[in-house]
């Protein structure tokens, strides 16, 4: 199994994500994370897609994605040419005698504490999923009440792959 | 003019002239906007048929057949209609009635959300939520249904935007779909390598399917399979894509089809599948059809290519501009004769035969003697079972078409079909094949075919069991029978002329030529009831 990050321009219709996520349930493929907002332009819709499965079903991820008719553009975006983020929001219990020690663990992670409480911190991050993979599994003494992850947002690097729209 | 006016305005401009449905009230602004226009209204007996009627319309007349529903479970009984459509390609506009805007999602009388629940089943959907909208949605739909590799796209309207005034109706002259963009053209590099594998090649066939009828290339195929001497195979919806004397073409492949049809496959060095899903009942071991030899896949869907098997050359637009550019190159090639002479041996060696029981009508001498008494522009639709299979056997395909439910398999499929294929072409000869179950899914459109004057002739094959499925459990379960017995049907001599339609029995093949030629003497609706062995088998 591979793991591939599909970037997708779509039409913004009501009902476009239910289209594409419907087709992944229907055909059988995993969406390990789906994230989509609008574009610079309204009339567009940037979904980022986490997928994973053999050479053949991804190809085919691809082509049925393409078929959609409010499908506008799709791209692989590879590791290397890509910058990815996602972002974390974490709350731990933390009373007073161990808040200080959450504290410094998420500014060694550049995180950044959003709320507190006599018994819970909530702590925000940003970063790639292996970064907030990785600050996760420090936490692990801790008890996590709630963990809210957004999932990857993804772009190419550079002005090369920019599709241009009309 | 309100929404209702301006869907029916849509639906004249793009040359519909025959609408198949069934009104509620969620619909009736459209059906009492559609009666002052010159758009046939045809009342189909359920909805389900309504999408079927229109399937057979759209692939008479290669525009997209259109029905109307109401919402709730007029919509929900349409679905199986639309899948059908979807499965086989078939370019169709769906056009739902749905409950006010402002009550939607409130669970009130007839409301269903059909946009939600046809969506594995459409190419496209929509729900209309402002009136202007209309124009440029239905032009849009009819668009998106017959381009590319067609298909189903419904178009649900709640009540209050039928009702509501459309400012300045006007309808678009073109569409402007920022997304959707079919490929038409095939790639010219493409093409060439595979002119290039034609030189090489010592035994190349071509695999036909459906999607040549949809694009009408089959008159580009036969042209090339002529000149060259290149043997055709079809899939059960390529049928009809060579006339079935032909002298290069060699039957239906598949585990249904015909053995030396699969052999010539088997055995090719050059494969040409066009227009081919490349489904598992037509190749069920992909692999045979790559190995030793050079597959190409060309199909106006991209993602068709490489789904089932991977070919070593694709070419992904329409059949039939691919095959005029085909035709159009020259290119130098083997005499493929000692081939075809290996393919005609294959022919005779592997020829079916089968032990027909005298006391009955044996299906397969049936279908042969049925088609050569048939006009040779005549339209057969087959029904789903084992009638389908001996049709698909024993057919002969002249200068007419055949059909059937190819991909979903629906049965009550051929009657309704038959009647939108009537529809459009009145002239035609067009008979529907069904078995005793298919009949009885369908049987209450004899009503329709009344009313409206609809002249198909039916022919049931009745073994009072439901036939296909009592063969696999045959063979599956050693004969273990679990409900497929048919006791209980209706004298069909009694229901025809309920209907007040002609109808004919035969019990053995005794006088069949004469019985088929009063069958088929008057353009008059009839029914024809072959009674077969119960215990026989397409196998």
């Amino acid at each position: 199994m591979k793991k591939k990050v599909f970037q997708l321009l779509v039409d913004n219709t009501p009902g476009v994500l239910s289209r594409i996520s419907g087709l992944f349930t229907r055909r059988g493929y995993n969406i390990e994370s789906i994230t989509a907002g609008q574009t610079a332009d309204p009339k567009y819709t940037r979904i980022t897609i986490v997928t994973s499965g053999e050479d053949d079903v991804l190809i085919q991820i691809r082509k049925q994605v393409e078929k959609l008719v409010d499908v506008r553009d799709v791209k692989e975006l590879k590791p290397d040419d890509s910058v990815f983020s996602e972002l974390a929001l974490i709350k731990v219990r933390a009373d007073i005698s161990s808040r200080q020690n959450v504290i410094s663990l998420s500014e060694i992670f550049k995180a950044t504490i959003e709320d507190v409480s006599p018994e819970s911190l909530i702590i925000e991050m940003t970063g790639s999923s292996q970064k907030i993979d990785a600050f996760l599994a420090l936490l692990e003494g801790y008890e996590i009440l709630e963990l809210a992850r957004t999932g990857i947002a993804g772009l190419g690097r550079g002005i090369e792959n920019v599709t241009f729209l009309d | 003019m309100n929404g209702a006016d301006a869907l029916v305005k849509c639906l004249t401009e793009e040359g519909v002239d025959t609408v198949f449905g069934y009104p509620g009230v969620a619909i009736c602004p459209f059906y009492n906007s559609i009666l002052d226009s010159d758009i046939r209204t045809v009342l189909i007996r359920t909805e389900q048929n309504a999408a079927h009627a229109a399937s057979g319309m759209a692939r008479m007349t290669g525009k997209p057949g259109v029905c109307a529903v109401t919402s709730g479970p007029g919509a929900t009984n349409v679905i199986t209609g639309i899948a059908t459509a979807f499965a086989d390609s078939i370019p169709l506009v769906c056009i739902t009635g749905q409950v006010s805007t402002n009550l939607i999602g409130c669970d009130v009388f007839q409301e269903a959300d059909i946009t939600g629940a046809v969506e594995s089943f459409v190419k496209y959907s929509y729900l209309v939520k402002d009136v202007n909208d209309i124009p440029r949605i239905v032009k849009e739909a009819f668009h998106i249904a017959n381009t590319g590799r067609k298909g189903p796209v419904l178009i649900d309207v709640p009540i209050d935007v039928q009702n509501a005034t459309i400012r300045n109706f006007k309808y678009p002259e073109e569409v402007k779909l920022r997304t959707y963009k079919p490929t038409v053209k095939g790639n010219m590099a493409q093409i060439k390598k595979v002119l290039a594998e034609f030189s090489k090649a010592k035994k190349p066939i071509i695999c036909a399917g459906g999607g040549v009828l949809l694009s009408e290339a089959q008159f580009e195929i036969r042209k090339f399979a002529e000149k060259y001497n290149i043997p055709v195979v079809s899939t059960m919806m390529g049928i009809g894509v060579m006339p079935t004397e032909h002298p290069m073409y060699f039957g239906m492949v598949g585990n249904n089809g015909k053995p030396y049809a699969n052999k010539a496959m088997n055995e090719s060095d050059l494969l040409i599948m066009v227009g081919a899903r490349v489904a598992d009942r037509a190749v069920n071991q992909p692999d045979l059809i790559t190995k030793g030899k050079v597959l190409v896949h060309i199909d106006v869907d991209p993602a068709e290519i490489g789904k089932n098997v991977g070919p070593h050359i694709p070419i992904v637009g329409d059949c039939k501009s691919i095959f005029e550019d085909i035709n159009g190159s020259e290119f130098e090639c083997n005499d493929f004769k000692a081939w075809i002479d290996e393919l005609n041996t294959y022919k005779k060696d592997l020829a079916v035969v089968r032990k027909p029981n005298p006391k009955y009508v044996d299906p397969a001498a049936f279908i042969d003697m049925l088609s050569k008494n048939m006009k040779d522009d005549a339209v057969y639709v087959a029904d789903v079972g084992q009638n389908q299979i001996w049709s698909c056997s024993y057919h002969i395909v002249k200068d007419g078409r055949f059909m059937t439910s190819g991909g979903m398999g629906t049965m009550g499929y051929s009657i309704p079909a038959a009647m939108g294929v009537k529809c459009a072409c009145p002239d035609k000869q067009v008979v529907a094949v069904c078995g005793d179950g298919a009949f009885q899914m369908s049987m209450c459109e004899l009503a329709t075919m009344r009313q409206h004057d609809i002249n198909v002739k039916i022919i049931v094959l009745t073994n009072n069991y439901l036939g296909m499925v009592r063969e696999y459990q045959h063979y599956t379960y050693k004969d273990a029978y679990s409900v497929v017995d048919l006791s209980g049907n209706p004298d069909l001599e009694k229901l025809s002329s309920a209907y007040d339609m002609k109808f004919l029995r035969l019990k053995d093949m005794k006088d069949a030529e004469k019985v088929i030629k009063e069958f088929l003497k008057k353009d008059e609706s009839a029914l024809l009831e072959c009674l077969i062995d119960p215990m026989d088998t397409v196998k």
